[in-house]
């Protein structure tokens, strides 16, 4: 069953048109990634009010190969700048950027976009395989184990999410809270509006992408001076075949760094995990883990590999429960509502040349994107080059009009300056941004599933516990809040130090 | 760091006092037909108060540590994000396009002191390829001002 769908998916995938929407999305989104301030997530958010008058398939197809792109693209400035585009790249500069010092940033780019295909496409095959199944077994959820799922999200992001556990409560509750602000579509009743007209309206999370991942990290990225410094690529087809030829020693990594990057990924903000985790693990197994750090090729492929394979599962639980496992999945997600789709179980069901379109499209993308990247690599590196005094009023302009187009309405610039001004104090005071994003995404829907959860227990909160499945998932997002306060008490139990050296 | 982590989590748990007030005028309890409007609210400011409390009382007790932004810091960010502010008070009068015009050649010959040449080459072929793909290519409007106007559009 599952295969002559993906053959039904690849039918629409491979047509003309839609392989043509897919190289542009590659192209911009290369462009994007490798630009400071434009990464995947608000990328998507900016070209979305272009995707209106496409068919919902194509728009996709467009959005995510944007979103292949971006994370393609942020590998060449992690190694050619030591900059990391997102905080998933981190990890690889560690050793990407002292290979491209050393002369080997052909090498290192090389291994990084071949991991990177590698971990993406395991994470696509898993996906083909999960996605139908799963969405089998959400379509019988009801309110009650919808809202434990909300639960298990945001719980993630607490637990697992490293940082201060209290500043990634309070993002989520500020993401909801925003949320909640304008017209109460259930009673009708208007919410902390406070009389004034334009908060009825309530906050788009699209224009709040826009301003905290794009004005936001432009000004964090200008506070060390106003200037790149690149290092040349050193690209070309005798090095990529070289550098192919070594990587089947690094079997072991690769497979490893898919699995933790898959497990870790389809659960929200997985993907940074990941990459360290994978890195960590990658120089743990390693007969050289001196070598890590000064240029080891093995640790540009193991946080590559981990992190797209983690970008990529991150679009498992948007298809199948219509909750989005990172930021750019909640802005595809807000595309989809917009393109007049449910997002959620029923879209195999009901659509199934949509979902089957998007997941054949991910083949395709991330073998067209690998090839692109590796055969234009200098000229995505010489965007880095152009002065950044033009760079930076055309990001800005650029992020200004994506704001606009959301609802016509000039009020969205004015809350993209403000968002962008949040996104920066935010993230110099680590109050994760991720999970404001997507508390304001599943808002609504959190606050109804939870709604119609106490209506079906005339109020009593017994009814997240006492069903079998949705028990399951609110005694695990249970843990994953306790878990800030189980750590340091479990260490302590075993007698060991609490600062733990770190695995990096 | 210290005083920034204090008046950011001051400021969000008054933020979370409005918003229990809101929700409290709404009512809090349970309706006709569920939990009225202001229930989930209510939660969410009571939870956002107590979270900032205890961030407050964590910040109160960490020594002083590095500045939350230094002087030589704070340059670079004011001259990106001033004349965005500026970009935005033009888009309201004179539209998105003459505004990015205006924007981005200030902003190459200020900072970048590039020559005018590339200064009006940049200003005038970057607002117009931002006007042919979105009004004309992908039909969606941006705001306009008296120019526009002027040429009929």
């Amino acid at each position: 069953m599952g295969i002559e769908n993906l053959v039904l998916g690849f039918h629409i995938a491979i047509t003309p048109y839609n392989l043509f929407v897919a190289v542009v999305g590659i192209t911009l989104g290369t462009i994007i990634g490798v630009l400071p301030g434009l990464g995947g997530a608000n990328g998507v958010a900016i070209l979305l009010p272009l995707t209106f008058t496409m068919p919902p398939t194509s728009a996709i197809i467009l959005l995510t190969s944007l979103y292949w792109g971006a994370l393609f693209g942020g590998a060449i400035t992690s190694i050619l700048f030591n900059i990391p585009g997102e905080p998933w790249s981190v990890a690889t500069t560690f050793d990407g950027y002292p290979l491209a010092r050393q002369g080997k940033g052909g090498q290192a780019l090389t291994a990084a976009f071949t991991s990177s295909f590698v971990g993406a496409f395991f994470s696509i095959v898993l996906i083909t395989f999960f996605a139908p199944v799963l969405a089998e077994i959400a379509l019988k959820f009801g309110p009650p184990e919808f809202f434990a799922i909300q639960l298990l999200t945001f719980s993630s992001f607490i637990g697992l999410g490293g940082g201060n556990p209290l500043k990634s409560l309070v993002s989520i509750l500020l993401g909801f809270i925003l949320a909640a602000v304008g017209l109460d579509i259930v009673t009708g009743q208007l919410r902390m509006t406070f009389g004034f007209i334009d908060l009825m309206k309530g906050f788009d999370f699209i224009v709040a992408v826009i301003g905290l991942f794009g004005i936001g990290e432009i000004l964090l990225s200008v506070e060390e001076g106003l200037s790149f410094r690149s290092v040349p690529t050193g690209m070309n087809l005798r090095v990529v075949l070289d550098t192919w030829k070594i990587l089947p020693r690094y079997a072991r990594t690769f497979v490893r760094g898919a699995f933790i990057g898959f497990w870790m990924g389809f659960k929200p903000g997985g993907a940074t995990p990941a990459s360290f985790m994978s890195y960590a693990f990658a120089k743990r197994f390693s007969k050289h883990p001196e070598r890590f750090g000064k240029g080891e090729l093995e640790g540009v492929v193991a946080p590559e590999t981990a992190a797209h394979a983690a970008g990529v599962a991150a679009m498992l639980p948007m298809i199948t429960l219509g909750i989005p496992g990172s930021p750019t999945a909640a802005v595809m997600m807000g595309g989809l509502i917009i393109w007049g789709l449910q997002p959620g179980p029923l879209l195999f069901k009901e659509q199934p040349e949509f979902v089957w379109g998007l997941i054949a499209s991910m083949y395709t993308g991330n073998i067209i994107g690998v090839l692109m990247v590796l055969a234009f690599v200098p000229l995505f590196a010489a965007i880095l080059r152009i002065p950044f005094a033009i760079l930076t009023p055309v990001i800005v302009v650029v992020c200004a009009v994506g704001s606009y187009a959301v609802h016509n309405s000039m009020i969205d610039i004015w809350y993209m300056v403000i968002f962008g001004l949040v996104g920066y104090v935010f993230k110099k005071l680590d109050y994760p941004l991720a999970p404001f994003v997507l508390a304001l995404v599943l808002g609504d829907l959190a606050e109804n599933a939870l709604r119609q959860s106490l209506i079906m227990s005339q109020g009593s909160l017994l009814i997240f516990v006492t069903r079998p499945i949705a028990g399951a998932i609110t005694t695990v997002a249970l843990l994953f809040f306790a878990l800030p306060v189980l750590t340091p008490w479990w260490r302590r139990m075993r007698g060991t130090a609490p600062a733990a050296p770190r695995g990096a | 760091m210290r005083a920034a982590d204090l008046v950011t989590a001051s400021f969000l748990m008054l933020l979370g006092g409005v918003v229990v007030f809101d929700a409290v005028r709404i009512g809090i309890g349970w309706g006709t037909d569920g939990p009225k409007s202001g229930f989930f609210p209510f939660w969410l400011g009571v939870l956002m108060i107590a979270a900032c409390a205890v961030i407050l009382i964590q910040a109160a007790r960490r020594t002083r540590g590095k500045a939350f932004v230094t002087r030589r810091q704070l340059g670079p960010v004011l001259k990106v994000f001033c004349p965005a502010v500026a970009l935005v008070i033009a888009t309201q009068w004179l539209g998105l396009y003459v505004a990015a015009a205006l924007y981005t050649g200030f902003y190459m010959r200020w900072i970048g002191r590039h020559s005018w040449l590339a200064v009006l080459a940049v200003a005038i072929l970057f607002p117009l390829a931002t006007f042919f793909t979105f009004e004309k290519w992908f039909l969606v409007p941006m705001p306009k001002g008296p120019l526009e106007a002027w040429l009929g559009q």
